[in-house]
Order: structure tokens, then sequence, then C-alpha cells
């Protein structure tokens, strides 16, 4: 899709030669009604969908694509509504047009939350339009009538296609409520749908942003600050400038692009670019990092976030007291398609083409930085190679538009690998402090917590389980300006929170003579009988991912020689529970299966939803064993593959993924079975060595460990 | 800059570039082959993967020199219609979710199924070890390749 709103009304009535009606998919009366004369075929039209006179149904997707299958199930979800024959429905990937889907962008799970009732209603009305119009063609009632495949059938049975029924549709009154169907009737929800991106990925057409081109495009690379908090001093380009295909090289914002007829002599240039930066301050290191934490978790600033009951009092009273520390360092998102993005600047206008988490954001901010009207630029979403966070964060963008403004020209911007894992937009390295009184009989009576992060902003969730079901509760947080760039990473926060939460509740639980299991429940029934201030999460829903999970993994009853760790998390307002299964092998433990359960409502997509489990615990796991960042001189050790691990094919457990049907309206999944990952494992870990683990990565922690992928 | 005369995907192609290019960059910025992708340049990720003479190969630290006199076979050109029985696996099991690390996967999955038709687990293992997938494809990878191998013997 390479054109705006009215450029594609324009399109398709030149295309298909059609009367467009667009009929807004909420009923009310901001319709955009665009006729031309003489046009022969029609087109029933909403945001989220055409249907032409020849049967051709076309579904759009305005939500950012980075692999977590929201263009197919949002497709599904207008489909199921629609009642149309999905083998034949076209999916598109939509451009930015906030005017037209209100909502587009990915992150925080929040899609399919969002759109659910939106979507259904746009495929609904379309249906209704075309059920109303059969009704009048057979001089039946409506009611009489029903829907299958894209074809309207009488009560004899008689069928008429969509497509032949579009010319009447286009001018069927919409009333304000469409009846939805109910969950009994869903043909298409709920089933294993195939991504409808397979055919195009794997034939290798799809376009990502790496790969769309546009005549006359030059490439452009940027050397950055070599460290955080760096300042370009000066540069030297001759050399560079000498290597064939190297066309010009230029500076801006402490940075040095050099512009090439293509990738490969960029690169070379690069080797032979002499730049000196200037160091205006310290430069942070590990050595640096560490001093901030120890003297910022003794003395703070702290911001209080909650709290309930009086936790001194608690703490005094207490019959056993439990403390831990648990760390983990800065971590990149590396997407597998590193950082790139296409602009082209004209004096007052911008056309922008890439992959983005955010493209409203990076309109708006290219808007800003170049002085040009918001409504001349154009952003459009191509597939892209991951996300995780990374690309809700436009810089690379900003700088390709920058850049085609220096030059006037169009350019494509890269990223290499290297550029990708030093140049920030880290997730904040965090540390966090817990501590937990019990009394005589094992209940828990106080549970205090204080995060500080370097760049975390708030690095607790202060109202997320076990607060609520806890009377004395103090939850703080303080935060460090560092000059490393930090932003969202897949479940922002709590990938890593949740870890030390599950590891440490399982460490409450072992003091206080309990099953880690048994201790849970217990704490959701006082959360549901006597709740303690505000509560996110239902704990009824919890106590369901947390009996079967239990059910399924055997809990409790495990063969002998396998240890057991349980975790279970509220995010995303998804609920999460796992059992990671540890053998020992010659004395070593090796993780052998993941059962996790979820709760996400109505599951729209049996395959994309097991997807979106199975990548999730990789990638929890992957990280949690190897993630690792460490500064020196401002800038990170590891900068490829090479040092960076990633967990890899042979490393993975298996895993046994299963969800809680209750009905519900439908949550997000991208993010919430990553958290409880980490917890589970740390906790059969533990089962399996008795040792905890109170540091990411876990390999670099414990090397009885590091091989138990 | 010289002049090489490539075979690519069964066809006889001339590019002009500085010796030293990897075959990574030939494909993508000179001859529009974007299937084969960058994801590390250093030949640790397995996305730039495509066959010389039948061999799985890193494109990214290749230079074009090796490939003069050889075939190359690109994720284009793995099946006139992309029904390569690993292709089909691929899409039956519905394995990518970004599919950036994809094309990469299913080259050396389809090399070593031609190299050894009956993998066992280990040896499928070793194979597509060598790839990193950053959504965390591989329990439907291992599959497929399964499922690939079967319908490679219909
Ligand atoms: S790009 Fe060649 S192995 Fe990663
Ligand atoms: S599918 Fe995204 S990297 Fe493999």
């Amino acid at each position: 899709m390479k054109n705006n709103r009215r450029d594609f009304l324009k399109n398709m009535l030149l295309t298909s030669g059609g009367l467009v009606i667009g009929f807004n998919s909420l009923g009310n009366s901001n319709a955009e009604i665009i006729s031309l004369e003489n046009l022969k075929d029609e087109l029933l039209s909403n945001a989220f969908l055409t249907i032409n006179s020849n049967n051709i149904i076309t579904i759009f997707s305005p939500n950012p694509e980075i692999g977590q299958g929201i263009k197919t199930a949002f497709a599904v979800i207008v489909a199921e509504e629609l009642d149309v024959d999905w083998e034949k429905v076209v999916v598109e990937q939509a451009d930015l047009d906030i005017k037209r889907f209100e909502r587009q962008l990915t992150g925080g799970s929040g899609a399919i939350k969002h759109s659910w009732e939106r979507l259904r209603k746009a495929g609904a009305t379309g249906r209704y339009a075309l059920m109303a119009s059969a009704a009048k063609k057979w001089n039946v009632s409506a009611a009489s009538l029903k829907t299958d495949k894209g074809f309207v059938i009488n009560a004899k049975g008689e069928k008429i296609s969509y497509g032949d029924l579009v010319k009447e549709a286009v001018s069927v009154e919409i009333p304000k409520e469409i009846p939805l169907k109910s969950n009994k009737e869903f043909k298409l929800i709920g089933q294993t749908i195939k991504s409808v991106d397979n055919k195009t990925v794997l034939t290798g057409k799809a376009k990502y942003g790496m790969d769309y081109k546009q005549a006359g495009m030059l490439y452009a690379q940027i050397v950055r600050p070599q460290g955080f908090g760096q300042t370009l001093k000066d540069f030297d380009a001759i050399e560079a400038k000498k290597i064939d295909g190297v066309i010009d090289v230029i500076s801006f914002k402490d940075k040095v692009a050099i512009i090439g007829k293509s990738n490969w002599p960029i690169m070379k240039a690069r080797k032979v670019l002499t730049i000196n930066w200037t160091n205006t301050k310290e430069l942070e290191s590990d050595t640096k990092h560490n001093q901030i934490f120890t003297d910022m978790m003794k003395n703070g600033p702290f911001e209080v976030r909650r709290k309930d009951g009086d936790i001194e009092k608690a703490f005094a009273e207490a019959h056993k007291i439990i403390e831990a520390e648990y760390q983990c360092p800065f971590l990149s998102h590396s997407p597998m398609e590193p950082m790139n993005f296409f602009a082209d600047v004209k004096t007052d206008s911008a056309k922008l083409v890439g992959p983005t988490q955010t493209p409203q954001s990076a309109q708006n901010q290219v808007a800003k930085l170049l002085n040009i009207p918001v409504e001349n630029i154009t952003v459009e979403l191509t597939k892209m190679g991951g996300g995780f966070g990374r690309r809700l964060n436009n810089d690379y963008a900003l700088e390709a538009a920058e850049v085609s403004s220096l030059i006037k020209a169009p350019v494509k911007l890269m990223w290499t690998r290297e550029d990708d894992m030093s140049g920030g937009i880290y997730r904040p390295a965090v540390r966090y402090k817990f501590k937990a009184s019990i009394d005589k009989a094992g209940n828990v009576t106080g549970f205090a917590l204080k995060g500080v992060g370097l760049n975390a902003g708030n690095s607790t969730r202060q109202d997320n389980f076990p607060v609520g079901a806890i009377d004395n509760v103090l939850i703080e947080s303080a935060d460090y300006k560092s000059d490393i760039t930090t932003g969202p990473w897949r479940a922002p926060i709590t990938n890593f929170l949740a870890y030390a939460e599950q590891a440490f509740i399982d460490e409450i639980a072992f003091a206080a003579g309990k099953d880690p299991v048994k201790l849970r429940l217990e704490l959701l029934k006082k959360a549901i009988e006597k709740p303690v201030g505000k509560i996110t999460y239902e704990p009824a829903r919890f106590e369901k991912v947390i009996t079967t999970v239990a059910e399924r993994a055997k809990w409790g009853s495990a063969k002998k020689g396998l240890h057991q760790g349980f975790s279970v998390y509220f995010s995303h307002n998804s609920y999460v529970a796992q059992i990671a299964e540890v053998e020992m092998k010659k004395g070593k433990p090796t993780l052998k299966k993941v059962f996790a359960v979820t709760d996400c409502g109505i599951v729209i997509n049996q395959s994309g939803a097991r997807n979106q489990i199975y990548g999730a615990i990789v990638d929890g796991l992957g990280h949690a064993m190897y993630g690792n960042l460490n500064f020196e001189n401002g800038a990170p050790k590891q900068t490829n593959f090479d040092q960076y691990r990633l967990i890899r094919f042979n490393e993975v457990p298996e895993i046994d993924a299963y969800f809680v049907d209750n009905g519900i309206d439908p949550t997000g999944l991208g993010e919430p079975a990553l958290p409880p990952t980490g917890g589970a494992l740390a906790n059969a870990i533990f089962k399996a060595t008795g040792k905890r683990i109170y540091k990411q990565p876990f390999a670099m922690e414990d090397e009885k460990v590091a091989d138990i992928l | 800059m010289s002049e090489y005369s490539l075979s690519i995907n069964g066809k006889k192609l001339k590019v002009d570039v500085s010796e030293d290019t990897p075959l990574l960059w030939v494909l993508r910025d000179t001859l529009d082959l974007t299937g084969t992708k960058y994801g590390c340049g250093m030949a640790q990720c397995g996305a730039c993967t495509i066959h010389i003479d039948g061999m799985p190969t890193r494109s990214c630290v290749t230079p074009v020199t090796l490939a003069i006199g050889k075939e190359i076979t690109t994720i284009e050109g793995l099946s006139e219609n992309g029904d390569h029985p690993v292709q089909q696996a691929w899409d039956t099991l519905d394995v990518p979710q970004c599919g950036f690390c994809q094309s990469g996967q299913m080259m050396t999955a389809a090399a070593l199924l031609k190299e050894n038709p009956n993998p066992d687990e280990e040896e499928i293992s070793m194979a597509m070890s060598a790839h990193i997938c950053r959504c965390g494809t591989y329990h439907r990878i291992n599959e497929a390749v399964k499922l690939a191998a079967k319908l490679q013997k219909r």
C-alpha cells in the first residue's frame, strides 16, 4: 500500500472503476461519500474493508506487524463478522491514517483489546448492509436470511454472492446498534489460521523496510559517538571519499553520515574515516553503575509508589524476615532486522517508508524536526523484522529524514548490527531489593520492594500481585539519569521484575514452609475475600491459570529426578502461569520442559497465539540465561552476536502451551508469556541445585547452570 | 570496480562492483534480490544464507569473486512456484513470526535435506543451530524440517 486514504479511494476507483460509498464502521454520520460519474462497478467499503462487485474482499490491517501476528488476527476478526470465505480474503497492510484507524501502533500488547469491538462492528456492518439488500431483492425479512462464506442464503436455500449485492448495499442505512455474533457462532475465531504473509515471506518476496527501494535512492550509514556522553570534535573524510561508490560524507548533531550508491562502499569508507570525539564528562562503565546502584539502594532518593498498612510494624513484629536483591544488566533488543528507514524530504513535504511500531509519532516528530506540515508527511508501513519495543523509538527514522533533507535526495538509512547493538535505547539496568515478613503461622504480613534503575522511570509495578493480598506493603523506586539511552523492551520492566518477584515469593514460600503454588493460592484467596487497596488484576483468573498449570504439569507429583519451578504473572491484561522442569544429568541441571497456561480471553488464532507463547518463552529463557551488555568508556563491549549471545535451536526445551477457554473478550499476547519465564527457570534451578540465582544473565552467575538449556 | 558474470537462480547476470564486495550486497543492493537478508555481517546469524553449487553459504562473508563460475541459488530461486518441500512445510506449520530469518533458515534446511534426506534429531539440530531466530520459532522449524523430509519423498 503506497497511498494515503484519499489516494487509496481514488486508486480503487480508477482501478476497479467504482462508486465508493464509505459507511463508517460505527454507523455515525461522518461517512465519506465519493462518486465518479459513468463508473460501472461498485465498491462497498468502510475503514477496514472493501468488497467490490467482483467479489474481491480486501481487509486492511492498520497496525504495525512486527511478527506478533496482528495482521492476520485483525483480519480474522473482521472476516468473522462479515462471514466471508477466509481463503478468498485479501489482507493488506494499511499505511498511516489516524483519522481512519484511530490507533496505529504496536506496543503494550494493546491492539486486540483496543480494536476487538471496532473490528467486529466493521465486519458486522458490512454483513448487515449485504443482508438488508438481499432481503429487499427477495422481498423477505432480513431475519429469515443467513450468511456463509461470502453469500447471503434465503430460507429456500438460494444464494447470492456479496459482490452481487454491493450495488444496493451501499445505500443501506446503517443503524447505530449492529448485532454481533455470539461466541458460539464463531467459525474462524479460535481456529488454527496461518499467517497471511507466509506466501511472500517464504518466497523472499516480502518487502521489509530494509528491502524498500525507490528510483534515484541513495544509501547512508551513520557513525555515532563511540561512547554515550561523547560529542563530535572533527573528522577527516579524504580517504573515505576516494572509495568508489561513496558520494559524500557529512555531519550533523555529533554524527557523521556517509552517503553512497550502495552499502558496501559505505562500509569500507567507515573503516578509513578518521573521527575525533570529545569526552565532555566522565564516561559510564560497569564500575560506575555498580557504585550508583549501591549508593542509591542505600540512600535513594526514593519515590513512594504504594503504601498499605504499616510496614515498619509488620517487620518489627515478624516471626521471620526474608530479604534478597536481584540484578539485571542493560539489554539490546536486537530485532533480526537492524534499524533502517527511507526518507524522501522535499522543501515542504516528506515521504517516509520503513519499519516503525509508532508511525504517527514518526510523522509528528519529523514534522517538528524539519518544520514541515504534518499533513504533508506520508508514512508507509513495511514489513518488519521484529521489534521487541526497539521500533517504538523513531530515532533512526528521524536520522533518515534529516539526512535526506541535508543531501536533498531520497535516502535509505541503514544501521549495521554493530550500530544497532551499540546505538542505545536498551532495556534499562535495574536492581530490586525485596523484604518480606511472615508470622508464626507462615502468613505473609509485610512486603517491601525498592527498585533502582538507570533511566528506568518507575522500575516497579506497584499495583500488581502480590500487592492487594498483603496487609502491609511499601513499594518505592529511584531512578538515575544515565547517559545510556533506554526504552521499552518486550514487556517493559516486568520482563525482569516478574522474575525477581516470582523468585522472591518462592523464597518466602520455602521460609514459611509452604508449597509455592499453595502460597500463591492463599494470597489470592485473601485478595478475593479482603483485598488491600487498589488492585489491577482479577484474582479468580489468576487462580485458574495457576491451578490449571499445576494440574497439567502434575505439580507436586512429578517423576523422580524432575525438579519443578513455578511462576505466574499478570501483564498487559493477560495471565500466564508456568512450570519449568529441570532434570539433573551427571550432576548438571538440564531444562527439559516448560508448561504454560495462559488466559488472554478468547484466542483469536490458535496458530498465532501459540507462536507468541513459544516465542516469548524462548525469548525469556535466552535473555535470562545469556542477555548481557557490559559498559566501558561509555560504550557496550558487546557489539554483535559473536559476543551478545542469543538462544539457539538446540537450546529450547519442550513447551506445553495451553489456553484457558473462558469466552472473555480477548487481550494481548505479544508480551505476557515472557515475564514469568525467568522465574520459573530460576525456581526450578533452586529445586534442582539448592542454589538461588539473583542475577541475570544466569549463565555468568553460576557456571553449573551455564549449560542448562 | 570490475564487471563480473554471475549465474544466479539459473540466469546469467552481469554486475559491476569492487572485487571485495560480499555477495550479500551484490544480491541486495545491485540485483534487487532482497529475499536474502542482512542480520549480522559476520557469519553469526545465518539470515544471509544462499547456496553456492548447492552448498549453504553465508553470503555476508563471501566475496563476489568466489562465486564466479558457480551456480548461486537464493530464496527467490529455491523453487519456481514457491512449492519446494521446505517452503510447503514452513507454510503448513506456519513457522514465521516476523519472518526475517526464515529465508536463511529454509536455505539451510533445503541443503540439509538434499544432502541427507532422512536427518535424525541430532543432524537437524546441528544444521539449524547455526541460525538465529530472534522471534524464537525453533520448535516449528524443527517440525517443519521433519515434515519437509516427508514431503520430499512423495
Ligand atoms: S548476515 Fe550473514 S550470517 Fe548474519
Ligand atoms: S521469525 Fe523473526 S527472526 Fe525468525
